[in-house]
């Protein structure tokens, strides 16, 4: 009797500290995530311009939203970005990898630090870099199309150039950490396999299709999930690179949810983009969820 | 190996290397240039190394573009958010792992399914949380909303899982309260995570820009991210202060990059997702 009140008593006072452990935690995440989130769809529903009253509108943003050609035009400005530097990002990391991850191969380990090198600069610095790369009169790109007496781009003025700006700086400066996540998991893939597969005369081609990549289709799963989720959220690297321009030809949906939110302060508006860019976002990480789980019950 | 497999193999190391220094210019690019003199910087014929390497341009970036007051509150923001961080991190990481409780494992996959949605899309709302505690123009408010990041609890329960539950189990037989556990047992443990979390937290705060953005005003409270972006966004852009502060701002993690090089390389981490 004795024993077992001790018992639990002993096992009340672990449950303390487990909820004392991980109170910050939640406490942060609630205040800086959960409540943001609810806000910002109460102002969705608002006309709330951060001076006057705020009036209750109900699906009325929504509805001007669905009926804006501005909304659109972002939406596929960054469908279009995300559809094209999403692939690019994961065959260039998939062949870097390829590439680099024999550890016999002389200078392998400066190589591979070359191409992690970007990674660690903030998407500011990544804007900037490319800004001065792709200056139109004063960019060395540019210069050496002049010596060799080709046309110069027009990489800030023409629409489809500054986007072509915008997808080199993204697959530069992400490819670093998905090259290393792939050369871990190439690792990971038995050697017996491939000796198996080089008896029966596969060709190393034959080999990287029928070995390789199947071994590595969980990894690439993640990784092409969260490239999609870091070409959503661009915004800083854009800003400086390209600002959004010309016009709006580069302008993505975090950017023009900053414009809408801050610079003309329709905040209501705003935050009615914000809910259905969460909406496209939740579908993104239930597919990955889902996934997970699928992969663990298989495993 | 066969003569043809050595000279593939030569074949790939040679296009390695291409590929490596291409990779690798862009930001080479950038210190270069920033040696040059205002006037070299738009001349023609451009020329790779920069005929009289100068430093006017970073003097002027230190003494003119208040280059050691930003980098003070960066600095401030980036230590003081880190130390926090590996707490907290630890703490929660420690509980996911080790403890099993119903409530506990709803909450991690309400946290885990949130993971993936980036505070980005809901500035404007997390503007006005950060304004009603009044935190608004302050370096704290580039602090507090960071420090429950999540990818640092999965990094740390990801470690917590490997530690065997016997070790626990012998503590709390010999009479240890879990407080005690977990500081005198758990947290030495960790050390090596932790120091890999803490690169990782120095990096991403040094490089943080949303938060600075939609939280400070005055230009003395500026981060070093928000006085590049201020230099960038001029009607006439000033290079040459612009390049040589971009240099010196990436120096700091860089030197961190050279320290720690081989423990971040091999951690093969799914980091940088949400920081």
């Amino acid at each position: 009797m004795f024993n077992s009140k001790s018992k639990r008593n002993k096992l009340d006072t672990k449950q303390k500290w487990a909820v004392l452990f991980c109170a910050p935690n939640f406490l942060f995440f609630a205040v800086f995530f959960v409540i943001p989130a609810a806000v910002g769809f109460w102002y969705s529903l608002t006309n709330y311009n951060g001076i006057s009253r705020m009036d209750f509108l109900g699906l009325e943003n929504y509805a001007k939203l669905f009926k804006d050609p501005e909304f659109y035009r972002v939406v596929a400005n960054t469908f279009k970005f995300t559809l094209v530097s999403v692939p690019l990002v994961y065959f260039v990391s998939l062949f870097l990898a390829m590439l680099l991850n024999n550890e016999a191969m002389k200078g392998n380990s400066v190589m591979r630090i070359f191409i992690y090198w970007p990674t660690l600069l903030s998407t500011i610095m990544v804007g900037l870099t490319w800004r001065w790369i792709f200056g139109e009169n004063f960019g060395i790109l540019n210069y050496v199309l002049t010596t060799m007496n080709l046309p110069t781009i027009k990489w800030a003025t023409s629409a489809n150039a500054a986007f072509i700006t915008t997808v080199i700086s993204f697959v530069w400066a992400n490819c670093g950490t998905n090259m290393l996540i792939f050369i871990g998991a190439i690792k990971q893939i038995p050697q017996s396999l491939h000796e198996a597969a080089e008896i029966d005369g596969a060709s190393p081609l034959q080999d990287f299709v029928n070995v390789t990549l199947p071994g590595l289709s969980a990894v690439s799963f993640m990784i092409i999930i969260f490239s999609i989720i870091s070409a959503f959220k661009a915004f800083a690297m854009i800003l400086t690179l390209t600002n959004g321009g010309p016009g709006t030809a580069t302008t993505y949906m975090i950017q023009y949810i900053y414009q809408t939110g801050f610079d003309k302060m329709q905040i209501g508006y705003s935050s009615a983009t914000s809910m259905v860019m969460f909406v496209i976002l939740i579908i993104v990480s239930l597919i990955q969820t889902r996934h997970n789980t699928k992969v663990e019950k298989r495993g | 190996m066969t003569v043809s497999g050595k000279k593939n193999e030569y074949l790939k190391s040679f296009f390695g290397l291409l590929i490596a220094i291409i990779w690798v210019f862009p930001v080479l690019w950038i210190i270069l240039s920033s040696f040059k003199s205002g006037q070299e910087l738009f001349a023609f014929p451009m020329t790779i190394f920069p005929k009289n390497p100068n430093l006017q341009n970073y003097v002027t970036a230190l003494f003119k573009f208040n280059f050691v007051m930003y980098t003070a509150n960066t600095a401030f923001i980036t230590i003081i958010a880190t130390a926090v961080t590996l707490l907290m991190s630890s703490m929660c990481g420690f509980v996911l792992a080790k403890y099993k409780y119903p409530w506990l494992r709803v909450l991690f996959v309400c946290l885990l399914a949130t993971t993936m949605l980036p505070t980005e899309i809901i500035m404007r709302p997390s503007f006005t949380v950060i304004y009603k505690l009044g935190l608004y123009d302050t370096l704290w408010a580039c602090i507090v909303p960071t420090v429950g990041t999540m990818t640092g609890v999965f990094l740390m329960r990801q470690f917590f899982v490997s530690v065997p539950n016997e070790l626990l189990e012998a503590a709390r037989i010999d009479g240890a309260h879990e407080g005690r556990i977990f500081i005198r047992l758990m947290l030495p443990l960790c050390q090596s995570q932790l120091a890999i979390l803490g690169i990782f937290s120095v990096k991403w705060r040094w490089n943080d820009f949303i938060w600075p953005l939609i939280t400070l005003r005055s230009p003395d409270k500026y981060t070093l991210q928000i006085a590049l972006r201020t230099l960038s966004g001029a009607e006439a852009v000033d290079w040459t202060t612009l390049l040589s502060a971009s240099v010196l701002t990436m120096l700091p993690v860089l030197i961190l990059f050279i320290i720690f090089n081989r423990q971040i390389m091999s951690t093969n981490v799914a980091s940088g997702v949400k920081g």
